[in-house]
């Protein structure tokens, strides 16, 4: 192990360190990564949206391929700049108005084609036990889809007090919802805890060496 | 198209009281149009097949287009096989109109109770008695997110209450645009509670572009200013349980809202309120009970109930086994 490979295990280690020590409280080693992180990323965002965004589908395609009309999408993007006027700092609602209006709109088509119509077509499933190749099993499996997707729509229903029947429904759609929640509460704190044994591994084997080779 | 919609809006191509109509009109003319325009994808036959069982099942990818066809018209140009989102788009967009239409003409609109949404002037509330601050995070999106701009639509309403009461308020963001509406709606909401001079630059504040840089810099902020509210509106994700975790651990109350399913236990564990979904595109228009927003919820609501008057329908003609229209009923919901 070089000296410079075992540096960069102390420095990667004690930022772990430092960063594990807010699970006690906060703290000096905890506020100085805390800063160094915050002011890394600022930086390292600068140089990546001036490389990726301004370099690589502006200026380059302007200069390179002739696609001029990028310096309209250039143009908007200059206009934020405006904000550090006190006079003129209302020009940049215009960009802000652009982006926002355009999300909207695309939003409203991309969702309805390419989830509410999907989701819609995969719940009409078939009641008939002749259409199902598990039989009974199968027309159980689309009755839970079925009454799943439909309470849930209701749940979601806020043009009238859940009582009644409608407050049934609903409480059945509540239910589903919070099993769907358990499922990917599991799912995703196994995939956390990867994440803390690839740490703990880093901490016990790496950095664990590095002291040997250190210390003999 | 962006343009035209804001020039239409501001009534500088044509008058706004004559806006209505002339949308209709539009609508209307586009209604017409499909039918014509959509004659082209009656020839794009869609293979239906039985399975063993004898289900149908509509093959929306078996056309008699070639890929290379396909490929090649997936330019500029009117897709005649989308003509099914293009309808419902339309029919969306009416109701939406008819109802913000009722709702600007005085008409009562009832909305039920939302828990979450009847605790955030409770909770800013809270925070003036302590003489503590709001943290409002709207998500750590940027502003072409729907969540974003849902999130930063409840960030006006709350900083009216927090302006109201003169309530220190933060709002930690991820992306220069999100500052930028940030800052423009913060703004906006002390100017129209009459209290420009109290408004400050810095409560929305640009905090880290990288996802766990953010994370700890709010942590950090949680644990040291201990704001007595936590508002948590957008779109959330591994970070979820960290914030809503430390600001546990700093005896903040937290609301929280977001439409990412797998965030939301998360939230539901750790928060105090939890908006799931549909509720975080309610909050905005549950919050102001402006006319034009409230109309555009209760169309919502409208639209579920013929979604759901639509799966029904549908289970009925597929478990009937009615062949005649289950593929023509299907093929409305298929997605190409």
């Amino acid at each position: 192990m070089s000296w410079v490979e075992i540096v960069q295990i102390w420095l990667v280690a004690f930022v772990t360190l430092s960063l594990f020590s807010f699970l006690y409280k906060d703290n000096p080693f905890y506020r100085l990564v805390e800063h160094i992180f915050a002011g890394l990323s600022a930086g390292y965002y600068v140089g990546l949206i001036y490389h990726s965004v301004i370099l690589q589908t502006m200026i380059d395609p302007m200069f390179r391929n002739g696609e001029w009309w990028l310096i309209f999408p250039g143009i908007l993007g200059a206009l934020m700049f405006s904000r550090f006027s006190k006079n003129y700092g209302w020009i940049s609602r215009i960009s802000l108005a652009f982006v926002m209006g355009n999300t909207a709109g695309i939003f409203l088509l991309s969702e309805l084609h390419g989830k509410v119509l999907p989701q819609v077509g995969a719940t009409m499933r078939s009641l008939n036990p002749q259409h199902q190749a598990d039989g009974w099993t199968g027309v159980l499996l689309s009755l839970l889809i079925v009454v799943g997707v439909v309470s849930t729509l209701i749940y979601f229903y806020f043009s009238k007090e859940h009582k009644g029947v409608l407050g049934g429904v609903a409480k059945v759609g509540i239910w589903f919802i919070m099993i769907s929640f358990g499922a990917h509460f599991g799912y995703t704190v196994m995939a956390r805890i990867s994440l803390l044994i690839g740490r703990v591994q880093f901490l016990i084997f790496d950095f664990g060496n590095s002291i040997k080779e250190l210390f003999g | 198209m962006t343009f035209v919609v804001i020039l239409l809006y501001k009534g500088v191509i044509i008058p706004q009281r004559q806006l209505f109509r002339f949308l209709i009109i539009i609508i209307g003319l586009i209604l017409l149009a499909a039918p014509i325009l959509s004659a082209d994808s009656l020839d794009v036959a869609t293979d239906s097949v039985q399975d063993v069982a004898g289900q149908i099942i509509t093959d929306s990818v078996e056309t008699t287009t070639s890929t290379e066809e396909v490929a090649e018209d997936s330019g500029w140009g009117y897709r005649t096989e989308r003509n099914n989102a293009l309808f419902l788009m339309v029919l969306f967009s009416v109701v939406i109109l008819v109802y913000t239409r009722w709702a600007k003409q005085g008409k009562e609109l009832f909305l039920r109770k939302i828990n979450g949404l009847d605790e955030v002037e409770e909770a800013v509330g809270r925070a003036t008695e302590m003489g503590r601050p709001v943290l409002f995070v709207p998500g750590l999106q940027e502003l072409d997110e729907i969540e974003t701009i849902a999130a930063i639509s409840i960030l006006g309403r709350v900083a009216r209450i927090t302006a109201r009461y003169d309530t220190p308020l933060m709002v930690p963001v991820r992306y220069p645009l999100v500052l930028a509406a940030g800052q423009e709606v913060v703004q906006q909401a002390y100017i129209e509670e009459g209290k420009p001079d109290a408004y400050n630059v810095d409560m929305v504040r640009y905090v880290a572009g990288e996802q766990f840089a953010f994370t700890a810099t709010v942590n950090g902020y949680m644990m040291r200013e201990r704001p007595a509210t936590n508002i948590f509106m957008g779109a959330f994700f591994a970070e979820s349980l960290l914030l809503a975790e430390t600001g546990n651990a700093a005896g903040s109350i937290q609301i929280a809202g977001t439409a990412q399913p797998s965030q939301l236990p998360f939230f539901i564990a750790a928060c105090d309120y939890t908006l799931m979904g549909e509720e975080l595109y309610a909050a905005s228009a549950y919050l102001s009970r402006e006319p034009l927003l409230l109309g555009g919820l209760k169309g919502q609501d409208f639209i579920k109930i013929l979604l759901i008057a639509a799966i029904l329908i549908g289970v009925l003609i597929v478990s009937l086994d009615i062949e005649a229209i289950a593929e023509l009923y299907k093929s409305l919901f298929v997605s190409v």
